[in-house]
């Protein structure tokens, strides 16, 4: 029993910077903006976090840096895409590769420097039980953040007034503008939110996955944080879904290249990846879910004058 | 009609809106050149003017869409700035949009709350949709996703979403382009019964038999000037359209007797899947055409004509060869080259990105078209000359008008760039020639001049099918007529024996007799 509750939680903590990133990327992209830039706020995140993280002694303030971070990469992508309307799959990328970059830079000083993770919770007598007591009350405070932000995200989209406009713009900007709703705002807004999201799941990998900094950490986790998006139909359930069932095969090749089955260590290592995209292509295939795809996404709003 | 004696007493107070020296320009154009416009409570009033003559300019002017350059708008008297919708909204003007302005995949309720100001208790609107619905004869069902409903639901969402900010001016653009006849009708008694109630309403159209039945007033718009501002109860269509058009109307003649040919064109059970997500399937499609005919297709928008069009074309391809066959020959698994060399010609609704690319030539858009056919292509290279001496042809037989010798498609004006890709199919002769809404969005006198060439291609032994939501269009120039309704296509009446009513009822798949002639 307890061998599997070690293996649950082992889980939950690979899938988590996925579900941070993801759900973020979500927003962004039912607002009508795809944003291609997550992989560099990511590892902007993750190098700012550790880095002021050490300097200053505290994780909290390392997660702060690193949000302010991702918001901050995200604004000069919000700045480009809204404010001069540049193409936004060029200026995504653009942004993953002066991300990767950047971390590189911020994050030179600290290589083979680590610190200790963020600890796990404890609530005395909860986290003892015996089975479920460390996977459901003695995880890292991420953990709850992330399920606790896929519950906010579905309720601001589907209940709410403001997730109702934001939805709305993302399906049709010229129409939104006509109706007199506030396209740039709830566009900025929604980047700014999506590159917070990112610095997140940049701290999370640094801070509390693998406490250390190396350039290249985040390991393409924000094309799987995009790809999840996409196969997830847009919907933050089945990102949670799909984020988990990455963490559940990154797991398992782990043990699988453990228990050395003579695949090459390669072939294992893609397996999570590839097992995601294949189960998300199957959920959405079959029932023309393309519906979901926001229809104004990817394209430059300009109002006429 | 009730509230007519009440709307006579308001028109002594001042208009409830004034435009005065409206000018807009983009660029080197003038869209809109010193236009004055006004607008009474109660008063149902029509701005008519061909495409392009600045109507759509000055509503979005009206609507705090696009701020002009000169001139003043005056709300009850006061001068106002409309810098976007929401100003425009909080004095009480709403609008329809000619193209819906809903968002497809959300539901009902959701296209109605996005747009009702802030603080409005939400959970309340599905009544006052149906409150709404009630008092107007607009029902709706709340919790339908949008692009599961028809043209008419569609416009029955934009104008219960305007009506539910209490409108005092309510602006309709083209209202009746999607609907059948008989949902124009409701349309129309909806319209009434808010002018009786006190609310103003500016009333955009190009069709002349509305305007007279349903409005008062009418400001005619040419070229971006007003030209004259009547009352069309005193006019006659004909010196409406004359006074919109700045010229006698040019009108088709119809084409000198002439025999019919053996069947040139033929649909079998031709039953296809659509490949666009909120596609139409074609249900069992049957026609056939002789020489020397013109078919037309009625019909509302989106109920298959597109997905007809690519069948008929070989854009979608036929499961069985002989579900179309040209001339007698299977051609249902060729594609659209194949088609074109057994002599048939296609013209598709969409000028730009569709008919022609915009960004290339006229010549190069000769060899898009023309290049299976033979003359302008050879060996895999392009004879440029060859292209461009076909390309003055069709200018020159069809009038077109353009600024260079061979400038790209995309710069030449709506109608002129029609005139090309219509005139480029027919130049080559064809036998079958399949046209989709041949003059939509099309000046007077670009339509007359394609309906024309329709008409002589026919009567020089052509197999012509034309798909169109114009019914005028359709009774002007087709032989025989169908009804093409939710994928089904029914069977072809003569143009003599069918009346509009009769076709409305078809439109809207309410026509249960399946009729034996054909």
């Amino acid at each position: 029993m307890d061998i599997w509750q070690a293996v649950l939680i082992t889980v939950i903590t690979a899938a988590t910077p996925l579900l941070i990133a993801a759900l973020g990327e979500l927003v962004v992209e039912r607002a009508g903006v795809l944003n291609l830039g997550i992989e560099g706020m990511m590892a902007v995140g993750a190098a700012c976090g550790f880095a002021a993280a050490t300097l200053s002694g505290s994780s909290a303030l390392g997660v702060l840096a690193a949000i302010a971070a991702g918001v901050a990469l995200s604004a000069v992508f919000a700045l480009l895409t809204l404010g001069l309307a540049t193409n936004q799959v060029a200026t995504g990328l653009a942004l993953t590769i002066v991300g990767l970059g950047l971390s590189g830079l911020i994050g030179a000083g600290f290589v083979g420097t680590s610190r200790e993770a963020i600890p796990a919770i404890r609530i005395p007598g909860l986290t003892e039980l015996p089975g479920v007591g460390r996977l459901l009350f003695g995880q890292d405070p991420f953990v709850y953040l992330s399920l606790a932000l896929a519950i906010a995200v579905l309720w601001f989209l589907g209940r709410s007034r403001a997730g109702l406009t934001l939805r709305s713009i993302g399906e049709n900007h010229t129409s939104a503008h006509w109706l007199g709703l506030p396209v740039m705002q709830v566009r900025l807004l929604a980047i700014l939110f999506g590159g917070g999201c990112a610095g997140l799941a940049g701290a999370y990998l640094s801070l509390v996955y693998t406490p250390f900094w190396s350039p290249g950490m985040t390991a393409g986790r924000g094309w799987i944080a995009l790809a999840l998006v996409v196969f997830a139909s847009w919907k933050p359930l089945r990102v949670l879904f799909g984020a988990y069932l990455f963490g559940g095969a990154t797991v398992l090749q782990l043990h699988a290249q453990a228990a050395s089955l003579g695949f090459p260590s390669q072939v294992m290592s893609a397996f999570p990846y590839v097992a995601t995209i294949v189960a998300l292509v199957i959920m959405s295939a079959g029932r023309r879910k393309a519906a979901a795809a926001p229809g104004s996404l990817g394209t430059s709003f300009v109002p006429d004058r | 009609m009730a509230g007519a004696s009440g709307r006579e007493d308001q028109r002594d107070g001042p208009p409830l809106v004034s435009l005065r020296g409206i000018v807009k320009r983009f660029g080197t154009l003038t869209a809109n050149d010193h236009v004055d416009l006004d607008i009474r409570a109660g008063e149902i009033h029509a701005l008519l003017g061909e495409n392009g003559a600045g109507k759509s300019t000055l509503v979005k002017i009206l609507f705090g869409l696009l701020q002009p350059n000169e001139g003043e708008i005056r709300w009850q008297g006061q001068p106002v700035t409309l810098a976007n919708p929401e100003d425009a909204g909080r004095l009480g003007i709403g609008m329809v949009f000619q193209h819906f302005s809903l968002f497809d995949n959300l539901t009902v309720a959701e296209n109605i709350a996005v747009a009702l100001p802030k603080g409005e208790d939400m959970r309340s609107i599905a009544a006052r949709i149906a409150s709404v619905g009630e008092r107007y004869g607009l029902a709706l069902e709340p919790g339908r996703p949008v692009w599961t409903l028809s043209a008419g639901e569609r416009q029955r969402i934009e104008i219960v979403r305007a009506l539910l900010r209490e409108p005092r001016l309510l602006i309709l653009d083209e209202p009746t382009s999607v609907l059948t006849p008989q949902e124009a009708d409701t349309l129309f008694v909806t319209l009434e019964k808010l002018a009786a109630g006190g609310c103003g309403l500016l009333y955009i159209t190009h069709r002349l038999e509305e305007v007279k039945r349903l409005c008062s007033g009418a400001t005619v718009m040419r070229a971006g000037k007003v030209v004259a501002a009547c009352d069309p109860r005193q006019e006659s269509v004909r010196r409406l359209a004359s006074l919109m058009v700045g010229s006698e109307v040019m009108e088709v003649r119809a084409a000198a007797a002439h025999q019919l040919g053996p069947v040139r064109f033929e649909l079998n059970k031709l039953s296809l899947a659509p490949d666009e997500i909120h596609g139409v399937a074609l249900k069992g499609v049957d026609l056939a055409v002789r020489g020397g005919e013109i078919v037309g297709v009625a019909g509302v928008a989106g109920n298959g004509q597109a997905e007809l069009f690519a069948a008929m074309s070989g854009e979608s391809r036929a499961e069985k060869a002989g579900a179309v066959r040209i001339d007698g020959a299977d051609a249902g698994r060729d594609d659209i080259d194949a088609r074109r060399r057994r002599k048939a010609a296609f013209v598709p609704e969409e000028r730009n990105g569709h008919a022609a690319a915009p960004r290339l030539t006229l010549s190069e858009n000769v060899v898009l078209s023309r290049h299976a056919t033979g003359g302008v292509a050879r060996h895999g290279l392009v004879d440029a000359s060859a292209a461009k001496a076909v390309a003055a042809e069709i200018s020159r037989v069809f009038d077109v008008r353009k600024g260079r010798v061979d400038p790209p498609a995309g710069t030449l004006s709506g109608g002129n760039l029609q005139k090309f890709v219509v005139g480029r199919e027919i130049l080559r002769e064809p036998g079958v020639l399949i046209v989709n809404q041949p003059t939509w969005g099309v000046d007077a006198g670009a339509a007359a001049t394609i309906r024309q060439a329709l008409i002589d291609l026919a009567a020089r032994g052509a197999a012509v099918v034309v798909i169109s939501q114009d019914l005028d269009e359709i009774f002007a120039i087709a032989d025989r007529i169908a009804v093409i309704h939710d994928g089904h296509l029914s069977a072809t009446y003569p143009a003599r024996e069918i009346d509009r009513e009769k076709i409305g009822l078809l439109m809207a798949g309410t026509a249960e007799e399946r009729p034996h002639a054909a």
